[in-house]
């Protein structure tokens, strides 16, 4: 009894504390329970049934599938162009808007630009537009006969590209249109980050001699180095997880070439009412994410060290 | 004087507004009608009148766009908040019908006198009949005839359109043989399913067998056509080529880039609008021809029709809007307004559709339609004849080999509705189902 009363007192501290901590992240545990386990697992569920229209007419059509959805969808071409189409606009398009970022807030951090606020501003104002009405104006830019961008090239002796309607040049098309959409908000971290970099190490670099690329690598890049990981985890990420651009823009045509993982699970799960299949589609994204985020985080684990 | 009868209007105008408030109060009805596009624009003028013949039911139109109207549909059911009567493509009828969306009809229109199935075209009657009911009234119809240059093919040697398969080939082989480079007899858009699902229909095949239950393409009915579809492209009398290939079909018809085309009455204005006017007098429709002359000669049942959702409170109502747009005076006016065909024969009377020689094509040719397969899958179906007829195209793949690809996907694809169907079969006390997919 004694002993009880001795070991409760002695643990009362400490579970105190940890019942504290509990309480602490109990809210954060419960949303991500409800908003991420939850969905994750129901769709997991989901992954394993046939659940499709006549499933909607009446749930005991559903059944059990096990692996089906999956090894039928290896074999399926379509999801294998999907997957390819993918990769190339998450692996050109990615870097490119990393790149055209840090571009432009090197530019807007640069001493001598006047009006930074104003540039600043007008650089974002595209990732806080509605996609949907900013894909009508560039769909007129990309018209093959009226479109400004083929008088532009024109005007430099250039052929007209017919942009979304030859399966060549969709994809590219898509990706400028991403790269435009999205390179703002990027930037601002970038800058954020910039503006971080002690002014002292500059100078010291500029004492030693260093000319603006050698301090740009050797001062700029090493102290980037947070940032920029952050930036590629989020922005491969999302686009991973390309859709709103070619819905809106090529439903997936000419020819599927811009027919991506999650526009595919939506034609699968909206269109044909393969909700099942959609389901499968939507986990081995989430495979396919989660591994490639885990190569990225420890890329910049060795790079760090 | 002026003022006088103004003022009379005016009390005449309030007596009758202040008549229809009172019984407004009594019952008011707010019907919602899904149309979809041009369709759903353009009916709002006729719903504005059925709204003063019926005073106590507003009616408010939501227009859908086509390309969303799909999802929107089966998501609204999903949802339990479908309308109250909405415009459905023709093949998407089996689909709304299997999930026991909408409500047989039969009941209504053994008391209509308007709705009569012999008032209508017999094909595209058929093609919303599943299980002897009928789900779905013809709205607006369509279908596929052949668009033509007549010069072309005068200078090839014929006066007029042969109406057998073989007739056809021999006019398309001798129009070849004068082409120049870069032109072809026919445009057969590889992407669309619709050209070898027709001759496969003119030839007696009836694409799926045992009730839906099977492909029947690998058939000699379908194999037949099939082999001829792709004979066109081998023996160079078609261009391979897409939809999305040929920036400008317009443009290529007047250039003589192709001396045919199958395709539907909407580019009856399209070729009025953009051919040039000197190529106005030379060309022109017919029907399409068949395996063994005119009689065999089918086409597509396509088009638009109306149904009742089960889930609407007034049903009664929504039949009367129903009937109302299916009388021959206000079809005849519908088709001014968007110039869909419209569906009830007694409509076409009229001088501005019995008149016009391209049309009457289309007047022929729709009492030669067939229905594709009434199963809720067909539209799925149909992405996979695409797949292997483009593949046979363009890749070389041998007619038996896509044939037997095609008819395996098939199999794969209809194995829940087999499931279902012989579950159904089974078990006698789950008739829902049993009768739902038939």
């Amino acid at each position: 009894m004694t002993r009880t009363r001795a070991q409760i007192a002695a643990k009362t501290p400490e579970w105190r504390a940890s019942r504290a901590g509990w309480l602490f992240i109990a809210p954060a545990i419960v949303l991500i329970g409800v908003f991420f386990f939850l969905p994750v697992g129901a769709s997991l569920l989901l992954s394993i049934t046939d659940f499709d229209l006549y499933a909607i007419a009446n749930p005991a059509n559903v059944r059990l599938v096990g692996t089906r959805n999956y090894t039928e969808l290896l074999q399926n071409p379509t999801f294998w162009l999907a997957l390819k189409n993918t990769f190339y606009f998450a692996l050109i398009g990615g870097p490119l808007t990393v790149a055209t970022s840090l571009g432009a807030a090197l530019l807007l951090n640069a001493k001598v630009v006047r009006f930074k606020t104003l540039f600043r501003t007008i650089y974002f104002l595209p990732f806080v537009t509605t996609l949907v009405a900013v894909a009508i104006v560039w769909r007129y830019l990309y018209h093959p006969q009226y479109g400004f961008l083929n008088y532009a090239l024109g005007a430099v002796g250039i052929h007209p590209v017919d942009w979304l309607g030859d399966p060549r040049w969709a994809m590219p098309a898509i990706i400028l249109l991403a790269v435009w959409k999205n390179f703002g908000y990027n930037m601002l971290i970038f800058i954020a980050g910039l503006q971080a970099v002690p002014e002292d190490l500059y100078e010291a670099a500029a004492l030693d001699g260093a000319g603006a690329v050698r301090q740009f690598w050797h001062v700029t890049l090493p102290n980037l180095a947070p940032t920029f990981f952050f930036v590629g985890v989020v922005t491969m990420i999302g686009y991973f997880q390309l859709f709103a651009e070619p819905y809106v823009m090529t439903t997936g045509g000419p020819l599927g070439a811009t027919t991506s993982l999650v526009l595919f699970m939506y034609e699968e799960g909206f269109r044909w009412w393969r909700l099942g299949v959609a389901a499968s589609i939507a986990f081995l994204l989430f495979l396919i994410i989660l591994v490639w985020t885990a190569i990225q985080l420890r890329l910049e684990r060795r790079l760090a060290a | 004087m002026l003022r006088g009868r103004a003022l009379r209007g005016l009390i005449a105008a309030c007596a009758l507004t202040a008549c229809r408030g009172a019984e407004a109060r009594e019952q008011r009805i707010t019907l919602r009608f899904w149309a979809m596009g041009a369709e759903g624009e353009n009916v709002q003028v006729l719903v504005r009148e059925f709204e003063q013949l019926h005073p106590n039911v507003d009616v408010r139109v939501q227009q859908i766009p086509w390309t969303a109207a799909h999802e929107k549909l089966l998501t609204a059911y999903v949802g339990n908040v479908t309308p109250d009567l909405a415009q459905l493509g023709n093949t998407w009828v089996p689909e709304l019908q299997a999930v026991s969306a909408i409500l047989p009809l039969d009941q209504y229109v053994a008391h209509s006198q308007v709705v009569k199935s012999s008032r209508v075209f017999p094909g595209i009657w058929e093609t919303n009949i599943i299980n002897d009911t009928i789900y779905a009234i013809p709205w607006y119809v369509d279908t596929r005839v052949l668009f033509y240059r007549k010069d072309i093919l005068a200078a090839a040697g014929y006066d007029s359109m042969p109406q057998t398969w073989a007739g056809w080939r021999d006019a398309m082989l001798a129009i070849q043989k004068k082409a120049g480079t870069r032109q072809w007899a026919i445009f057969l858009p590889t992407n669309e399913w619709m050209q070898p699902v027709v001759l496969g229909l003119q030839n007696q095949s009836p694409l799926l067998r045992d009730g839906g239950r099977f492909g029947a393409f690998e058939e000699p009915a379908f194999r037949g056509a099939f082999e001829f579809y792709i004979k066109l492209f081998r023996d160079g009398l078609a261009p391979v080529a897409g939809n999305n290939d040929i920036a400008n079909p317009y443009q290529e018809f007047a250039r003589g880039t192709f001396a045919m085309w199958i395709t539907g009455p909407w580019n009856i204005g399209e070729f009025r609008r953009r051919l040039p006017p000197e190529m106005q007098s030379s060309w022109a429709t017919a029907p399409l021809p068949g395996p063994t002359g005119a009689s065999s000669g089918v086409s597509n049942a396509g088009g638009s029709s109306l149904v009742v959702f089960k889930g609407s409170a007034h049903p009664k109502e929504a039949w009367e809007l129903i009937e109302f747009l299916s009388r021959a005076d206000i079809q005849r006016r519908f088709y001014h307004l968007t110039g869909d065909l419209p569906a009830q024969i007694d409509a076409w009377q009229d001088t501005s559709l019995v008149g016009d020689p391209y049309l009457a094509a289309f007047y022929t040719q729709l009492h030669r339609v067939r229905p594709t397969p009434k199963v809720p899958e067909w539209e799925f179906l149909t992405s996979k004849i695409i797949e292997v007829s483009e593949r046979s195209i363009r890749g070389g793949l041998s007619t038996d080999r896509a044939l037997t690809e095609l008819d395996a996907m098939v199999i794969r694809i209809l194995e829940k509705r087999r499931w279902i169907l012989s579950r159904a079969a089974h078990a006698p006390g789950d008739t829902a189902a049993a009768v739902k997919l038939r």
